[in-house]
């Protein structure tokens, strides 16, 4: 809060102490008065009155800069507008003195010096704040592009008329004083250099271009009035009202009016150019609004009614329209303006028909696919019509048609706005569907890691077991899915049932077969049948839900550790790996069988092989699928079979946990860097 | 990359496979004894000898006309293999259902 009052309060301050000092001036001027009558010397300096209007002056000058730097509004119009009503007010208020005066010339009172002083003062007054408030004012038109220079100019400028409040101390007058004369001169002409700086012109839109003439020139007026109305040449003042024979107030008027001349001059030579100047500043705008509109959520019709819209006004087209293939298949959308379908279509076919037509390069473009048209019409309402390619991402989707009653109603200038803007609005348009296409990613992303999440929960987290032997299982999907699968089912006290699976293919397909396989296990172990049984219902039942191309290879295991053996049943799964304690060398369990979903008939009974095995302990099962197998290094080389069972051999020692890292390190090892493109599984089994 | 020529001789449909039949590849191996079998010639002959790499993928093409080789009583075979392509051929078991010979005299 308080950072805001101050120069609210400066304001005020200044604002007071200048009024106090112009009634201590006025006061003083009535004593002088008082004083001259009674032939009574005051003793004052006579250095005091001209020490109270030189302060007088500088809080004014004070009282200004606080207002001027309080005003938010940066319009040029409202800065003139104040200035104009400051003029209106001081003129009016001067004018009524002037008239009342008159009227009461011939009277006693008309010759009452007090009265006489107190006109003066107030016309001195007004008529200062009024020099000081446009001074203030065409300080800041003129620095409204500051370069460097300009403002180190300015400030040497502002310094020396600051200075010259001062120079009244010294009691020469422009008539007698050389020096007077010389600095006058030098003052005034860097004011006139100074006054070369009209930028602010440029920014004004016709309208304003003529309410700033009309402004300006109500200002030069007053000017010139306050001058011829207040101007008393030294020589013939009385000597109670010297001071206005000041260089200060001399230099002011000189600078003010002359800025106010040049501006009059400028504003209105740039009169007829202001229309291209706001046509420049309209296409940089409609160029702003086509860059901008995806942030405010428009879709690309909006983009595309941006572009026509801007496209026509840039280039004073009649009518034009949009054809825009949205998909491959659809039929062009045409979006027309300022012509009706009909019309549209008259207009199309005289393109065709017309001979005289002139291929333009495009800049921006390395192919001739960018190349625009131009076409002369005969047979139609329009003379020329041009047109333009659209492209995104460097594939044609459509074309404007922008048409002109003029013949030759294009020029170059034309045509590279039109290029430009064509190609910011492919540019929104592409990134409006890049942002599109990665939301939908995000989306599928977040469907993908839930699905991620269900499928991991399809895998056991535990294997069933008992004391004879130790197990563990894992998995890693090439994907967010995969289509590896194990899973175990306790058939009874000393009976176990495992399975390990593989669904051809990978990704979400695979995870979806995975799951219905899950489901066939669970349902199918609960019966406990015979391995061949469960083949066979297993086959049939997928046989019912595979896609025609995909099948599931799996190798069912039953484990029962009171008899101490196990039967498996390769259903087209990669062959065990066995250590056996007593040979102490590992090998695969080599066997027949078919892949479940090859063969969906009955027959597939016929392919099924049983096998059974007795267990020691310290025998090692190793289940896997042929993303282990199958993984090839960056020579296409495959980490096969026989480092497996060379793996296993020197690792059997260890548990199952041990077993399974030291494969999977070594795979990655192979591997190097390469990254796997398959899901793989292990399974390790030890027997105690 | 899945290259594939498809010749007709007097009585029968030649398929040349060269590279690897991965997933996107397979596709056209599909097409190609779509093809042969839309032609009805009841032999179809298969060279593989040139055939890198089959996926699980490529292996589905071939199991899919299992049922049609049957129906039609074509003669497809299949010449050729790599000892790696024929091990994933075995292990899946599809040598019991689709004649697969060694050379080009044998098919």
């Amino acid at each position: 809060m308080k950072g805001k009052l101050a120069p609210r309060f400066y304001k005020r301050l200044s604002f007071a102490i200048a009024l106090l000092l112009w009634l201590a001036l006025t006061l003083l001027d009535f004593l002088d008065v008082l004083a001259s009558r009674s032939q009574v010397d005051l003793g004052l300096s006579p250095y005091l009155p001209l020490l109270l209007i030189d302060l007088f002056f500088i809080f004014v000058g004070l009282y200004f800069r606080f207002i001027i730097k309080q005003l938010e509004s940066t319009s040029f119009i409202d800065f003139l507008w104040r200035v104009f009503a400051t003029g209106l007010v001081a003129t009016l208020i001067s004018l009524a003195l002037g008239l009342f005066n008159e009227s009461i010339a011939d009277s006693a009172l008309g010759q009452n010096p007090f009265l006489e002083a107190l006109v003066y003062n107030i016309r001195l007054g007004l008529i200062s704040i009024f020099l000081i408030s446009t001074f203030t004012v065409w300080k800041k038109l003129i620095l409204y592009q500051k370069s460097k220079w300009l403002v180190i100019w300015w400030n040497i400028f502002e310094g020396s008329i600051l200075l010259s409040i001062l120079f009244n101390f010294t009691g020469n007058i422009l008539q007698t004083s050389l020096l007077f004369k010389v600095l006058f001169a030098a003052i005034t002409l860097m004011g006139l250099v100074l006054s070369a700086n009209l930028q602010w012109v440029a920014y004004l839109n016709f309208k304003q271009k003529w309410k700033s003439i009309l402004l300006i020139l109500l200002v030069t007026i007053y000017l010139g009035y306050f001058f011829t109305s207040i101007y008393i040449p030294g020589e013939e003042t009385s000597d109670l009202l010297n001071p206005i024979d000041n260089l200060y107030i001399l230099v002011l008027f000189a600078f003010l009016l002359i800025y106010s001349i040049f501006s009059l001059l400028v504003i209105v030579f740039n009169l007829p150019t202001s229309s291209v100047f706001e046509k420049k500043m309209e296409e940089a705008i409609n160029f702003q609004r086509l860059s901008q509109s995806i942030q405010q959520g428009e879709n690309e019709n909006q983009i595309f009614d941006i572009l026509l819209t801007s496209s026509m006004s840039a280039v004073y087209a009649d009518a034009g329209w949009l054809e825009v293939t949205k998909s491959d298949n659809d039929d062009p959308e045409i979006r027309r303006k300022n012509l009706s379908p009909t019309n549209c279509s008259e207009v199309l076919e005289q393109i065709g028909l017309s001979k005289q037509k002139t291929t333009l390069k495009n800049p921006l473009a390395k192919t001739t696919d960018h190349d625009q048209t131009l076409v002369v019409l005969k047979k139609s309402n329009f003379r020329s019509a041009l047109i333009v390619p659209l492209f995104i991402q460097d594939k044609i989707v459509g074309k404007m048609y922008l048409v002109n009653e003029l013949s030759d109603g294009f020029n170059k200038e034309m045509i590279n706005i039109i290029n430009t803007f064509a190609s910011q609005a492919s540019i929104s348009i592409e990134n409006f569907r890049l942002l599109g296409e990665a939301l939908e990613n995000e989306r599928y992303k977040k469907e993908l890691n839930i699905a991620k999440k269900v499928q991991r929960a399809l895998l056991p987290e535990k294997l069933d077991h008992d004391e004879t032997f130790e197990i563990h299982g894992f998995t890693q999907a090439a994907d967010e899915v995969g289509g590896d699968y194990y899973d175990s089912f306790k058939l009874g006290n000393h009976k176990f049932a495992l399975v390990i699976g593989d669904v051809s293919g990978k990704g979400t397909s695979a995870a979806f077969h995975m799951s219905q396989m899950k489901g066939i296990f669970q349902s199918l172990a609960q019966l406990d049948l015979p391995a061949t049984d469960f083949l066979v219902k297993a086959n049939k039942a997928l046989s019912a839900c595979l896609e025609k191309t995909s099948f599931i290879t799996l190798t069912y295991f039953v484990i029962d550790t009171e008899k101490r053996s196990f039967q498996f049943s390769r259903a087209g799964h990669c062959p065990t790996l066995y250590f056996s304690s007593e040979t102490g060398k590992a090998r695969f369990l080599e066997s027949k069988g078919l892949g479940l979903g090859i063969l969906r008939n009955d027959s597939f009974k016929n392919f099924v092989y049983v096998n059974e095995m007795s267990f020691q302990k310290n025998d090692v099962l190793v289940l896997y699928t042929d993303g282990i197998s199958e993984a090839s290094n960056h020579a296409g080389e495959e980490f096969g079979y026989e480092r497996m069972e060379q793996i296993l051999n020197d690792n059997a020692h260890f548990d199952p946990v041990s077993i399974q890292k030291t494969l999977i390190n070594k795979l990655f090892e192979f591997c190097q860097n390469k990254n796997l493109n398959d899901d793989y599984t292990i399974v390790v089994i030890k027997f105690k | 990359m899945l290259d594939i020529v498809e010749t007709r001789e007097n009585n029968y449909i030649s398929i040349i496979v060269t590279g690897d039949a991965d997933a996107s590849s397979s596709i056209k191996l599909d097409k190609a004894i779509r093809w042969a079998f839309d032609e009805s010639l009841q032999k179809v002959i298969i060279d593989c000898t040139h055939l890198n790499y089959i996926s699980s993928a490529g292996l589905g093409v071939f199991m899919s006309y299992i049922q049609e080789i049957e129906q039609t009583q074509t003669t497809f075979i299949i010449y050729g293999l790599s000892e790696k392509v024929l091990n994933v051929f075995n292990i899946l078991g599809l040598d019991l259902l689709l004649t697969i010979e060694r050379t080009t005299e044998e098919a």
